[in-house]
């Protein structure tokens, strides 16, 4: 056995303890930002706090004169619909762009691709909110007759094309992290190129197709600034595609500023706080759930 | 001296070792001093002696004078070049907010300071916020270049934005927009950090609120903007704010009554029913630069920037003060 200078073994012991710490920092984080958001919010929840009306109203006044009320059902509507519509767009183009990368283009094009996919990656999402109110907005209105250009379908486009980039990052590793044999042995079973693709690569890569997907989900539900500017910041009940909408994150980016400090209005702009961790750590979870419950068979 | 395997074998690794540690350590030692001195030459920076001499002013607020806050920051730089003022948005309640902080000298409002911010002014900071007009405001009603509509009252207003109002389409106010297929009324409001908003829930819809549904910009130029490209909208916003691709509504009182269009004179004779003052606040009674810039504002060289600005300048009896 060799025997380990005393330097080298402090070395390592410290070495050993920082990364420790870094791996469990994150967790520490985490709980760290849940317990100062709820903390924040707490105080209200507490105290009487009409639940029913939060839930179930679609009223939004935190600063009326005359009859205070918050309700969100108006803004997680905004919230779910534009998301929705986001997803409906992107992951079809997303992940059908990912198989195309992987499966089916060749080198160069390959790298050029990656590359403009990175680039559409890099764009801030306060330049995506401009685009839709500068370039969508007006297309909006020619094209479809809307009376205002500023609603869901402006904002799902949007965010659409903010969560494509990641879903094809994440989707393109997936696909090739499939390990050649499986490729190998359908081609020698005789398959076409498009029932390789469907039947044996995307099967065997699902799990990271659905982690792609999810990712882009949690893009969609977490913007703010897009959004912000997309969506006409309207609180109503979508009932078309057409229609205004605001979302969850847009409310307590435009109201956060002035709310006195831990007066109820910021209270429960903290409580809304609290609910999109929520709605976001469901998603992971259930994500999670589905990946081991697909991976076990 | 026992010879053995491990000997051996840790005299070769003694031997391999100082050829690895000092590259480590040379490239750590480099990062960390390299580290060390950006933070020195950051530190460094700030103390420098041209920081004392520039001092600076921090004016953060209402969205509706933020141009006009800006332009005089610029012509104060000529006036006063140790002077340096920070002019920012944000809408009156963020402006209010933060002078409760304590974080701006100077906060613009398009709206007075409720009794509840000042009691919490005071009981933060221990000062009474002092209050300065430092010029007039109308507030205009716009509508889209197309729309035929040339005027309307405060009655019609409210029966449009309050909650429950039963206005939801221009044929309800006889008229067909071209441009307009649904003939819905889009309304254009300001978010709830606004001045404008709570000048506009207070006055024309009596503290009532506004009807859910409305497209709440944050910025008075973003009402406007989205004004111009949206043949349904109408929305309220400053009147410095105009641009030819929308039109200014002739406003009345009351349903049937002369309606007047914004302008100076109609502001400061009255006859505008919705003109407002519009207010800069500091915590206590102002003192050194602070005071020498508002003194700038409200004299004649701060009060032509105000009407260049498209805003209504204090009449010449002298400025008024809250």
């Amino acid at each position: 056995m060799t025997e380990r200078g005393r330097g080298e073994v402090i070395v390592e012991w410290l070495v050993e303890s920082l990364i420790r710490l870094c791996g469990i920092s994150a967790i520490i984080f985490v709980f760290g930002i849940f317990f100062f958001v709820f903390r924040e919010g707490a105080g209200v929840l507490f105290k009487g706090f009409d639940f029913r009306e939060f839930f179930f109203s679609a009223e939004w006044y935190p600063t009326s004169q005359s009859h205070v009320r918050y309700g969100v059902l108006a803004l997680m509507a905004g919230t779910a619909s534009v998301t929705a519509l986001a997803m409906a767009i992107a992951i079809p183009f997303g992940i059908g762009a990912a198989i195309f990368i992987s499966e089916f283009c060749g080198p160069k094009l390959k790298e050029t691709l990656k590359i403009v996919i990175e680039l559409l990656a890099a764009i801030p999402s306060v330049v995506w909110g401009f685009i839709g109110l500068t370039v969508l907005n007006p297309l909006i209105i020619q094209l479809f007759h809307a009376p205002i250009g500023l609603n869901v379908l402006n904002g799902g486009i949007v965010l659409a094309l903010m969560s494509v980039p990641i879903i094809v990052s994440i989707g393109e590793d997936a696909l090739k992290a499939v390990p050649d044999s499986y490729r190998e042995a359908a081609v020698a079973l005789g398959v076409t190129r498009w029932q390789l693709v469907w039947r044996v690569v995307v099967p065997a890569a699902k799990n990271g197709l659905l982690a792609a997907v999810l990712l882009g989900v949690a893009r969609g539900v977490g913007e703010t600034m897009a959004v912000l500017m997309a969506t006409g910041h309207a609180i109503t009940m979508p009932s078309s595609l057409l229609d205004s909408v605001r979302t969850l994150t847009a409310t307590i980016a435009a109201e956060l500023g002035e709310a006195p400090v831990h007066s109820e209005h910021y209270q429960v702009l903290f409580v809304l706080g609290i609910l999109l961790f929520v709605i976001t750590f469901a998603i992971n979870l259930t994500a999670d759930l589905i990946i081991r419950g697909v991976r076990k068979p | 001296m026992n010879v053995s395997i491990h000997s051996v074998g840790r005299s070769e690794m003694e031997r391999r070792r100082p050829r690895r540690f000092p590259a480590r350590a040379s490239t750590a030692g480099t990062a960390a001093f390299l580290g060390v001195a950006l933070l020195v030459a950051g530190c460094g920076r700030g103390s420098k002696p041209d920081q004392a001499q520039k001092q600076v002013v921090q004016n953060a607020g209402s969205d509706t004078i933020v141009n006009v806050a800006q332009a005089w920051a610029e012509a104060y730089a000529a006036v006063e070049p140790v002077v340096s003022v920070e002019v920012s948005g944000g809408g009156s309640g963020t402006g209010i907010a933060a002078l409760i902080n304590g974080t701006v000298d100077i906060a613009n409002a398009s709206r007075q300071m409720e009794s509840n911010e000042l009691a919490r002014a005071v009981q933060n900071t221990g000062q009474q916020p002092r209050g300065f007009t430092v010029g007039y405001d109308a507030l205009a009603i716009y509508v889209h270049k197309n729309n035929p509509l040339e005027e309307i009252s405060l009655e019609q207003l409210a029966l449009m934005f309050g909650e429950g109002g039963p206005t939801t389409k221009w044929s309800q106010l006889g008229v067909s927009v071209p441009g307009c297929d649904s003939d819905e009324i889009i309304l254009i409001s300001r978010q709830n950090n606004s001045g404008t908003y709570h000048y506009f829930r207070e006055h024309v819809l009596q503290k009532k609120d506004f009807k859910l549904g409305t497209k709440d910009m944050h910025g008075s130029k973003d009402v406007v903007e989205l004004i111009a490209k949206t043949p349904c909208a109408i929305g309220y916003s400053g009147m410095g704010y105009a641009t030819p691709a929308v039109k200014m509504l002739r406003v009345s009182k009351t349903t049937g009554a002369q309606a007047i269009a914004p302008g100076i004179a109609a502001t400061l004779d009255g006859s505008y029913p919705i003109a407002r003052p519009l207010f800069m606040y500091t915590l206590g009674e102002p003192a050194g630069q602070v005071k020498k810039y508002l003194d700038w504002i409200l004299s004649e060289a701060g009060q032509k920037i105000v009407a260049d600005s498209g805003y209504v300048p204090l009449p010449e009896r002298g400025p008024a003060t809250r």
